[in-house]
């Protein structure tokens, strides 16, 4: 077990590593990309290009440039081009908001999941089932931020039930929560469907297994029967895409939702970044999005792993 | 019946040359035009556009800019369908070809081109998107231009391809072992007569599955960097464009971001319905389902 949680670590560190190099080349080994033309803006003349190279050190090779930026990274000194601001300390501030919106509804999304999954299973091809099936396929044919857009026009401007915008910390919960609700169901609602019916597929495979007719014959009440053997069983497979998706929120439907929201998060802060093409805070974001990725993806493995002693080996 | 339908829908931006009156890119914004026998201004004295005549001219209104939105529309239209368009070709071509050699070859082959698509499948979709966007718009590839349609789709394709490379890659190593293999192998073919006479079409109905599937998430895509600035640059327009630029006005004039919405989830959703009949018929026991 010790050896393999130290294989797939040092393979997610391998990753991250290769991310962080893939992402520093787009930026640095595209050569129609000149970063110090960037900076210095679109009428500057030849020597003020220079001065801005050499300031950031954009003359020096790749290889020494990739050291350069990750030291900096590492060290909390990295600073953005438009505003001058420290890079890792806005995304230390910014982070407490993006938690607060993808935990919450990270949590919505899972439950409400697993409870119309459940739903749907045991009462087979019925209304729920088909809900479901619409609920999935909108799912993948709807943009977060489209939905979002909606829910902040019929909620927030023409019926004026929820804020329009705007964010409130979470010392005052009642506020806070209420500025999220429609941001939260933005981001969970377009998941349910996929989630359900998953659990659903696996919850049918299960319910056939011997161990759930053992359980029932030894005289289990049924809810236990199904809350104990056939659900916890079924929840793996959700588990494991929960933990990718989860984190890939971070740098997906995040950074829309809080677009438009205007929620002063880490992805608002990426999102005005691309707006204005600047660099370093585009290149931190990736990485730690990447970061969350390749960690919860080795989490899952190795939760899985803890779990399920058959698939170790491999 | 309803293939027919779509085909139309998909196909409305295509003939947009024909039926718009005005460019797109084009604005009227002191001009006037009739509503109903009165003369209305384009844009109101405050600044806000007409709203929808239902006529040919400004059928959905203007935007802020004066510019018809009816036609913003089919261009952007066009935009969308043709990058989602280039972007599945590309991820066709590429993501069967690596599948084939990864899966046929194995050895180093394989060693090399699978970790390059572990690698792009590890990344966000989104963020990759927008790094790749965001350094290209700048100054665009060799002789393409950064505002060039043909920027979104190469990276939209080149991100999309490890999604069809690998399920190939798996359907391919299951092939390869098979008899009607080994026996055109005995006979003497080579690995390139072999891997197209033989594997691909076996591989055929995996590939037909994923088109629909590849097409709507293209099209996603494509408006998840317009919207985020990273797709189709100024002043060309996209749907995603469309409901980016319209977000600032959503309070006063909604229409400006939702009917391109609408337009966007309507295509992407009859690509999927489209798609979960092809699916249905080709592989009933398919589990390939795809998440952005």
């Amino acid at each position: 077990m010790a050896r393999f949680v130290a294989r797939r670590l040092l393979s997610a560190l391998a990753l991250l590593f290769a991310t962080s190099v893939v992402v520093f080349g787009i930026f640095e080994v595209i050569p129609s990309y000149n970063p110090a033309r960037a900076i210095a803006g679109r009428n500057a003349n030849a020597t003020t290009v220079q001065q801005v190279a050499q300031k950031f050190g954009f003359n020096k090779p790749f290889y020494a440039q990739y050291a350069n930026t990750m030291k900096l990274i590492f060290t909390g000194q990295v600073i953005d081009y438009q505003d001058d601001l420290n890079v890792v300390d806005q995304f230390k501030q910014r982070f407490g908001a993006t938690l607060s919106l993808v935990i919450p509804a990270g949590l919505l999304w899972l439950l409400t999941s697993i409870v119309l999954g459940s739903i749907s299973a045991l009462r087979a091809g019925r209304i729920a089932d088909r809900t479901l099936m619409v609920l999935a396929i909108l799912g993948v044919s709807v943009p977060v931020f489209l939905l979002a857009e909606v829910l902040l026009y019929v909620f927030a401007f023409k019926t004026s039930i929820f804020p329009n915008t705007g964010y409130a910390g979470i010392s005052n919960p009642a506020q806070w929560a209420y500025h999220l609700v429609l941001p939260w169901f933005s981001i969970a609602v377009l998941s349910v469907g996929f989630y359900s019916r998953v659990l659903r597929s696996n919850l049918l495979d299960t319910v056939n297994q011997d161990f759930v007719r053992t359980a029932r014959a030894k005289g289990l009440s049924g809810r236990r029967v199904f809350v104990r053997h056939v659900l916890r069983n079924s929840l793996m497979p959700i588990i494991t895409i929960f933990g990718l998706d989860f984190a890939t929120l971070l740098g997906g439907a995040a950074l829309v939702t809080e677009a438009v929201f205007n929620i002063p998060g880490v992805g608002q802060y990426e999102a005005q970044a691309i707006g204005q093409l600047d660099v370093p805070p585009i290149l931190v974001g990736a990485m730690f999005t990447a970061f969350f990725v390749v960690l919860f993806g080795a989490l899952a493995d190795i939760l899985y792993a803890f779990l399920d002693p058959r698939i170790r080996l491999t | 019946m309803f293939v027919i339908l779509v085909a139309l829908c998909l196909l409305a931006p295509v003939y947009s040359h024909d039926i718009a009156h005005i460019a797109p890119n084009q604005g009227n914004p002191s001009g006037t035009i009739k509503v109903g026998g009165k003369a209305q201004n384009i844009l109101s004295l405050s600044g806000l556009p007409v709203g929808p005549t239902y006529h040919s001219r400004y059928f959905f209104g203007a935007d802020t800019e004066g510019r018809d939105l009816a036609v913003r529309l089919l261009y952007g239209g066009r935009t969308s369908l043709e990058i989602g368009a280039i972007a599945t070709i590309i991820i066709m071509v590429f993501g069967t070809l690596v599948g084939l050699l990864t899966g046929y070859f194995r050895g180093w082959v394989d060693a090399i081109l699978r970790p390059a698509m572990e690698l792009v499948w590890s990344f966000p979709v989104v963020i990759l998107g927008v790094a790749l966007g965001t350094a290209l718009a700048l100054g665009g590839i060799g002789p393409i231009h950064g505002n060039s349609i043909l920027i979104p789709s190469f990276i939209i394709g080149v991100i999309y391809i490890p999604y069809l490379g690998k399920p190939i890659r798996g359907e391919v190593l299951r092939l390869r072992e098979q008899d009607f293999v080994e026996a055109a192998r005995v006979q003497g073919m080579g690995p390139w007569r072999i891997m197209l006479t033989e594997i691909l079409p076996n591989a055929a109905s995996t590939i037909i599955v994923f088109l629909p599937l590849m097409l709507a998430y293209s099209i996603l895509l494509e408006a998840y960097l317009s919207f985020l600035g990273a797709g189709v640059q100024a002043p060309n327009a996209s749907w995603g464009t469309l409901i980016s630029d319209g977000l600032q006005y959503i309070d006063s004039t909604p229409r400006l971001s939702l009917i391109p919405g609408l337009m966007l989830v309507l295509t992407v959703l009859s690509i999927n319905v489209v798609g979960d009949g092809v699916r249905d018929a080709l592989d009933p026991r398919s589990q390939v389902r795809l998440k952005s």
